[in-house]
């Protein structure tokens, strides 16, 4: 299956904006992915091996993580796995 | 540097006085270059922190990933995000900071005073990953 890779994550994919992985899960996607790419590890996962918080994952048009199985998720050599890590911000902190 | 058209930088600035008192934001579309990004065209998005409109923004992911998917059909990357501050310096700011996680793009800001825009300013997210990001003052070519 194909995994797009966002902007700032194309450093450790040789500047390739997506890449083809084998796995039966996205799970197994992910894995496939960091083992190729072993520096992509870091920016993905925490030191306990979860997703960081603000890296979104869609599996085609949903998000994994309101997915019933979530990372378990089967998955077919037709998906797209998306990459997105989160945008915010706002002018202060706190609110007033 | 920050190259982007006359007519995306105006609309860039439109966005944050009709959004006005809550913040605008959406998406730099374009090519990363040598001397920096490149901005062939914007995207605007929803800010989904309908609970803190006027000092806070969020694009949603699934907004992005369309974002992204339609950019990626005309060849063009993410290259960086706009968002406004009402009635606040355009400066980023301890939250704009703490949110951001997309290394060697560009965020730019504009300050809305009283429902008009002020001054529009570009920072770079530098760094290899949350550990050692920051924010660089980057200046805006406007061709």
């Amino acid at each position: 299956m194909e995994i797009q890779i966002p902007t700032p994550l194309r450093t450790y994919t040789g500047k390739q904006a997506s890449v083809q992985v084998e796995g039966a899960t996205v799970s197994d996607a992910l894995a496939s992915l960091t083992a190729a790419y072993p520096d992509l590890k870091k920016h993905l996962f925490t030191d306990e091996g979860k997703i960081r918080s603000f890296v979104n994952l869609y599996l085609n048009d949903d998000d994994v993580r309101y997915l019933p199985a979530k990372e378990a998720t089967a998955v077919s050599a037709k998906d797209s796995l998306t990459i997105i890590p989160s945008i915010a911000g706002g002018r202060t902190l706190g609110t007033n | 540097m920050l190259r982007l058209g006359k007519t995306d930088y105006e609309a860039i600035r439109a966005h944050g006085e009709e959004t006005y008192p809550h913040e605008c934001c959406g998406v730099l579309l374009g090519h990363a270059t040598d001397d920096g990004n490149s901005v062939s065209e914007i995207a605007r998005a929803g800010n989904t922190r309908t609970d803190s409109a006027h000092n806070r923004y969020n694009i949603s992911p699934q907004e992005l990933v369309k974002i992204q998917r339609q950019a990626r059909e005309k060849q063009l990357d993410i290259v960086g995000f706009y968002h406004s501050h009402p009635d606040h310096p355009a400066r980023w700011s301890p939250t704009d900071f703490a949110e951001a996680h997309w290394m060697g793009c560009s965020y730019v800001i504009t300050s809305v005073e009283k429902g008009k825009a002020a001054l529009t300013n570009s920072f770079l997210l530098t760094g290899s990953g949350e550990e050692d990001k920051k924010f660089e003052d980057e200046a805006v070519e406007v061709g």
